[in-house]
């Protein structure tokens, strides 16, 4: 056995150079994703001190799709199948402030029925994705019948939704001007008995999961998130409401026919990542009672879109309209110059302004809470990089 | 279950096979300003723009005069154009006078034509009620040949990215900002930036 010493004396003799240990080499650094099954689409680089993350860089764009640029060769639209595509399970929000702003450039008013069946389905769509996002938060967290519950109740909205728009995902079914079709027959009775169960099954969630001494030990007061830096960061959706700041599109700037429904928004104080998961299975339960009070107000019989021109211009100009989807409000900016094809589109999206909160929120954290956390931030990789 | 299901599919489909015949005659023309009922938004001239929002431009424009260019001002939409200079300024006046507190995005329009990109920046506010419907759009534009601005990261942390991401896709550099570098792109892109308009889709 050679000492230290010896060793040191034998690569002074071989001319190596000794270097003291540094700050540096205490530190590991890992990088979460592409392919950990944990992170989505998405890589991130952390540096570990033992057990703790002193360090965090995103770094997204593997499933950029270029969807701006891509807007500008088709017309308005045709933009809309692949818009959708960044956010499958909740398309019909995404296509939804895509043809608010197109309606406002180009001039178009919804039929009052067709203002209500987008948002019934929008509401339906943001089941969905919360349902699956909330799969994905259990069996990351090790609690695979949280993970098997979403993700079949997931298919009650999704049945809805393809008897709705004939598809299961991706429907394409917001236009400007109103939906694709017409609620089919016997919806409202199928919908409302779903809904029902659904909220009988909203309660054993909360029973099995929420109220699970082994899930809450592992989020509550981990990584808390005060109501100013959420200002800061500019967080939007279920973390924002998270920090006990209660901001909804829905209520502060009521698109549609959502002025007239009666409705709270849900919020939590505290910051924390039991409250960032908490906040979209509130807003769950309230989406139910959106439903239930949409079908109950929706007109009997009407139009449920307007005539469009075959290629719908406006006068050159600039809209940025915005809805509330499963991640936050989703912003489309979108610039006219007068011909069939926008100028510009761009997207705002939740889950590109709460990535910002990620190194933020992980600094400090120990490793085994990375998960708790990077799943309650409501983070679509796919939706971030367009 | 199954027959139901059908029944579902049948319905939408016989509904617009129903409607597509009628003519596209009754095309409407494409002004706004015809059919001002446009149900969430109505277009807005300048005469009849509403009081609250132009009360904000006026505190604007007390505050800095004609180096504050009004762009429009519509029902919630407030777009105001500033010098590249003045734009810090601007945006701290905003933020902590106004109580524009954070910016929902930023993104970049190019401008060939007039050789030039407009930078703009979405700001709301989750503290002032009375603003929570409010966007006010705040713009600048900086030559194409050399795209250089400055960082508003300072004033608002929540453009840090969105900066980032405009760096790479209009290659608009912002002084002061500490990563100018590759973000949703590729490693090894190496082509112009892809949302300037002399960038185009292969095979488009």
């Amino acid at each position: 056995m050679t000492s230290v010493e010896e060793k040191f004396e034998e690569s002074k003799r071989l001319g190596l150079q000794i270097v003291k240990e540094s700050e540096d080499d205490r530190l590991m650094t890992l990088s979460v994703g592409p392919q950990h099954p944990g992170s989505g689409h998405f890589r991130f680089t952390i540096k570990v001190d033992g057990d703790y993350i002193v360090y965090c860089d995103p770094d997204p764009g593997y499933v950029h799709r270029g969807e701006e640029k891509m807007c500008e060769y088709r017309n308005v639209i045709q933009n809309i199948p692949h818009l959708e595509r960044p956010v499958i399970h909740d398309s019909n929000n995404i296509t939804y402030s895509y043809s608010l702003a197109i309606e406002e450039l180009v001039g178009i008013e919804v039929p009052r029925r067709g203002q209500f069946i987008r948002a019934i389905a929008s509401e339906l769509n943001r089941q969905v994705y919360t349902l699956y996002w909330l799969a994905i938060y259990g069996i990351f967290l090790g609690h695979s019948t949280m993970f098997m519950w979403p993700a079949g109740d997931r298919e009650l909205f999704i049945d809805l939704l393809e008897a709705l728009t004939g598809a299961r995902v991706t429907h394409a079914f917001n236009i400007p001007g109103g939906v694709r079709n017409d609620v089919p027959e016997g919806f409202r009775d199928r919908c409302i008995r779903q809904i029902r169960y659904f909220e009988k099954r909203l309660k054993e969630y909360e029973d099995i999961f929420y109220n699970n001494p082994l899930f809450r030990q592992r989020t509550e007061g981990v990584g808390i998130l005060s109501k100013d830096d959420a200002t800061k960061l500019g967080v939007a959706g279920s973390v924002l409401r998270a920090s006990g700041i209660p901001y909804d599109i829905r209520k502060a700037e009521p698109y549609d026919i959502y002025n007239e429904v009666d409705f709270k928004v849900q919020y939590m104080k505290t910051g924390d990542s039991f409250a960032r998961s908490y906040v979209p299975f509130l807003d769950m339960r309230e989406s139910c009672q959106i439903i239930e009070q949409l079908l109950d107000k929706m007109p009997k019989s009407g139009e449920v879109r307007a005539k469009l021109q075959p290629n719908p211009k406006g006068p050159p100009g600039e809209a940025y309209r915005r809805v509330e989807s499963g991640r936050g409000a989703l912003g489309y900016y979108v610039v006219s110059d007068g011909t069939p094809k926008p100028y510009r589109v761009k997207i705002s999206v939740g889950s590109f302004r709460n990535m910002l909160a990620l190194p933020f929120l992980l600094v400090g954290q120990k490793l085994a809470d990375m998960p708790a956390v990077y799943w309650s931030l409501n983070y679509w990789p796919v939706e971030a990089d367009r | 279950m199954s027959s139901e299901k059908k029944e579902a599919q049948k319905k939408p489909s016989s509904k617009p096979v129903a409607e597509k015949p009628t003519p596209p005659a009754v095309a409407k023309p494409p002004a706004p300003v015809a059919k001002p009922a446009a149900a969430p938004a109505p277009p807005a001239k300048e005469p009849d723009a509403p009081a609250f929002e132009k009360g904000l431009v006026d505190e604007i424009k007390k505050r800095f005069g004609d180096s504050v260019k009004i762009v429009f001002i519509k029902r919630l939409r407030i777009k105001v154009q500033v010098e590249p200079k003045d734009i810090v300024e601007v945006a701290t006046f905003l933020r902590d006078t106004m109580g524009f507190d954070h910016a929902e995005s930023a993104g970049g329009t190019d401008y060939p034509k007039d050789n030039q990109i407009e930078v703009i920046y979405h700001l709301g506010s989750y503290g002032r009620e009375d603003l929570a419907a409010h966007i006010l759009s705040l713009t600048t534009r900086t030559s194409r040949d050399d795209a250089r601005l400055p960082t508003l990261i300072n004033v608002y942390n929540s453009v840090e990215y969105h900066e980032r991401e405009t760096f790479e896709m209009l290659g608009v550099y912002f002084d002061g900002h500490p990563r100018n570098d590759r973000f949703l792109l590729p490693e090894d892109w190496a082509d112009i930036p892809p949302l300037r308009k002399d960038f185009r889709i292969k095979g488009r």
